[in-house]
C-alpha cells in the first residue's frame, strides 16, 4: 500500500471539495448540510487515507462518506422533529444515488452562488467558499474584512438561499447570457483582487489570482461552448503571464512598457494565445474575448517598440462599441496616444466623466507630462495619489510625480 | 409550494404619471392579475390608499393606544402588493419582472415562512 501524503490529500481537497459540495447540495437541498458533511468526510480521509492509501475514486469516496454522515446526522435531528432535517432527508430519498462516475453538479452551484438576488461581495465570498473550498478566515483575510463579518455574511447568504428559495439550477436559455455574465464578473473580480489589491500593502495576492484561474478553468470545462468563458480564461492567463515582471524585487510596480519580457511566463502566454485563436475561429466576439485579444497582442511583441498599436486600437474600437464605458474609452486613449500622439489622446481623456477613478488621473498625468504641461501633470498625479489605497501603486505614482522636470 | 409577497414601492416626490400612463398601468396590472390567476399562482393582491390614511396601534403601559400613522416616516412607501405561489425565487422573480413593468415602480420580493404541509 502506497502511503498518502498530506499534500496529496490537500490536492484532492482543492480539486474535489466544490464538486462534492455541489453533489450533496443537490441531494439534500441545503448548503449547510452539504458543506458540513463534506468537511467531515475530509476529516475522516485525513485520518484514514495515510494508512489505507488513496481510494480508487477519491471524489466518490468523499461523496459517499459525506452522504452517510449527513444521513446519520439528519436522522437524529429528524427524531427531534427538526423540520429542515425531515425535508432534507425526504429530498435525499427522492434523489437517485448513482454509483457510476461522479456527476458534476458544480455548474448549478455556481449559478446559485452568483444569483443576482445576492449582493456582489456575497457572490464572491460564496463562490470562493463553496466552489473554491477556501476557509472563511482565508476569504476574510483576502478581502481585508474582519473574520466575524465575513462569517456572518456567508451565514446570512446561505440562509437567504434557503429561505428565499434561490434555486440550484442552470438558468433557462432566455436568462443564460445575463446570468453567465454575472458568473464571469465574479471570477474576474476575484482575479483582479488577486492582481492588484484594492487596498493594503502588497500589490498582489497571487493566490487569489490563481484561484480565479482555477475557477475559470472549471467554467470552461463545464461550459465548453461559451466563448466568453473561454475569453475570460485567456484574458486571465495572459495577464497572469506578466506576473513575474510587473514588480521589482523591492516590490516596486513596473509598467508593461518597462517590463523584462524575457521573464514573462511563456507557457501561460502560449495557452492564452491558443484560446484567443480558438475564439477568433468561432467568431462570436464578446468583451472578455476582445480584452484577451488585446493582451495577446501585447504578448506578441518582444519589446514595446514592436507592439502592434494599430491592431490594439482596432480591438479597443470593437470593445468600445460593445461596452461603451468611460473606463474602456480611457484604456483606448492609452493606445491612441501611441499611434496619434499624447495631445490627441489627452483631448479624448478630458471628455471622460471619471473624476473618482485614480487611473483616470494617472493616465491624464502621463499624457500631460508628454505634452510638456508639467504643472498640470503634477496636479493630476496628486489627484491620482489621493484616490488610491494601494501602497505599491501610490509609491509608483509618487515617483512619477517626483521625476517630472521642475 | 412557497409563497412570496411582491410589494410595490412608490417614492414621495417621484415622477407623476400622466393620466394616460396611469390608465395604461391600471390596464397592465389588471391583465397581470388575470395572467397570474390563469397560471394558478395568484393568492391575493390589492392597492393601498396613501399612507396619510394609516393608523398605528401599539401596547403602551399595558393599554393599546392608537395614533396617527404611518409607522415609518420614510420617502418610500408600499402602494400595494401581491401574494403569489411560486416554486422558487426565480419563478417569483419572473412574475415580479412583469409586475415592475406593469406598475412602473420597484417591486420587492420577499418569501413567507413556509406553511407546514397540510
Amino acid at each position: 500500500m502506497r502511503p498518502v501524503s498530506d499534500p496529496e490529500i490537500e490536492r484532492v481537497f482543492r480539486e474535489e471539495f466544490g464538486r462534492a459540495v455541489a453533489v450533496l447540495v443537490r441531494s439534500f437541498g441545503d448548503i449547510d448540510i452539504a458543506e458540513e458533511a463534506v468537511q467531515e468526510a475530509f476529516t475522516v480521509a485525513v485520518q484514514r487515507w495515510p494508512e489505507t492509501g488513496l481510494p480508487p475514486s477519491p471524489a466518490g469516496w468523499i461523496i459517499t462518506t459525506a452522504r452517510h454522515r449527513a444521513i446519520d446526522r439528519l436522522r437524529s435531528d429528524a427524531a427531534r422533529a427538526d423540520r429542515y432535517a425531515k425535508a432534507a432527508l425526504m429530498q435525499s430519498e427522492n434523489y437517485p444515488i448513482d454509483d457510476g462516475p461522479v456527476r458534476d453538479e458544480r455548474l448549478r452551484l455556481i449559478f446559485t452562488c452568483c444569483h443576482p438576488a445576492l449582493a456582489s461581495e456575497v457572490q464572491v465570498a460564496l463562490t470562493l467558499r463553496l466552489l473554491g473550498g477556501l476557509s472563511t478566515p482565508e476569504i476574510a483575510r483576502a478581502f481585508i474584512v474582519p473574520e466575524a463579518t465575513m462569517a456572518q455574511r456567508i451565514v446570512r447568504a446561505k440562509h437567504k438561499i434557503r429561505d428565499a428559495g434561490i434555486p440550484y439550477r442552470v438558468p433557462p436559455s432566455s436568462e443564460l447570457a445575463d446570468r453567465l455574465s454575472s458568473v464571469l464578473a465574479v471570477v474576474y473580480f476575484i482575479f483582479n483582487e488577486g492582481y492588484v489589491a484594492s487596498a493594503g500593502e502588497s500589490l498582489d495576492r497571487s493566490d487569489l489570482a490563481a484561484e480565479a484561474i482555477r475557477l475559470g478553468r472549471i467554467l470552461v470545462e463545464l461550459m465548453p461552448d461559451e466563448p466568453e468563458a473561454l475569453g475570460l480564461l485567456a484574458l486571465m492567463l495572459l495577464i497572469h503571464s506578466r506576473q513575474p515582471a510587473r514588480t521589482t524585487s523591492g516590490g516596486e510596480l513596473v509598467l508593461i512598457a518597462d517590463q523584462d519580457r524575457t521573464i514573462w511566463d511563456r507557457s501561460l502566454i502560449t495557452e492564452g494565445q491558443s484560446i484567443v485563436r480558438l475564439c477568433l475561429r468561432r467568431n462570436l466576439p464578446g468583451p472578455y474575448q476582445i480584452q484577451a485579444a488585446i493582451n495577446a497582442a501585447h504578448s506578441d511583441a518582444r519589446n514595446v517598440a514592436e507592439t502592434d498599436w494599430n491592431q490594439i486600437l482596432q480591438l479597443y474600437d470593437q470593445l468600445l462599441a460593445l461596452t461603451p464605458t468611460p473606463v474602456v474609452a480611457l484604456n483606448r486613449a492609452v493606445a491612441l496616444a501611441e499611434l496619434r500622439g499624447a495631445a490627441v489622446a489627452l483631448a479624448e481623456v478630458d471628455t471622460l466623466e471619471l473624476r473618482d477613478y485614480h487611473l483616470f488621473h494617472a493616465v491624464r498625468a502621463d499624457l500631460l507630462s508628454r505634452v510638456g504641461r508639467n504643472e498640470d501633470a503634477r496636479d493630476a498625479y496628486a489627484a491620482a495619489i489621493a484616490r488610491t489605497a494601494n501602497t505599491a501603486e501610490r509609491r509608483f505614482l509618487e515617483q512619477a510625480r517626483n521625476a517630472l522636470p521642475a | 409550494m412557497k409563497q412570496y409577497m411582491l410589494s410595490v414601492y412608490h417614492e414621495d416626490g417621484g415622477p407623476e404619471l400622466s393620466s394616460e400612463a396611469m390608465a395604461a398601468s391600471v390596464r397592465d396590472v389588471d391583465a397581470l392579475n388575470q395572467e397570474m390567476d390563469a397560471a394558478g399562482v395568484w393568492v391575493f393582491a390589492g392597492g393601498l390608499h396613501n399612507d396619510s390614511t394609516a393608523s398605528v396601534l401599539r401596547v403602551k403601559d399595558g393599554a393599546v393606544v392608537t395614533t396617527d400613522g404611518p409607522y415609518l416616516e420614510t420617502k418610500e412607501r408600499i402602494g400595494g402588493f401581491w401574494v403569489i405561489k411560486a416554486d422558487d425565487l426565480d419563478a417569483a422573480r419572473a412574475w415580479a419582472r412583469k409586475a415592475t413593468v406593469a406598475c412602473a415602480a420597484p417591486i420587492e420580493v420577499r418569501p413567507f415562512h413556509d406553511e407546514p404541509e397540510a
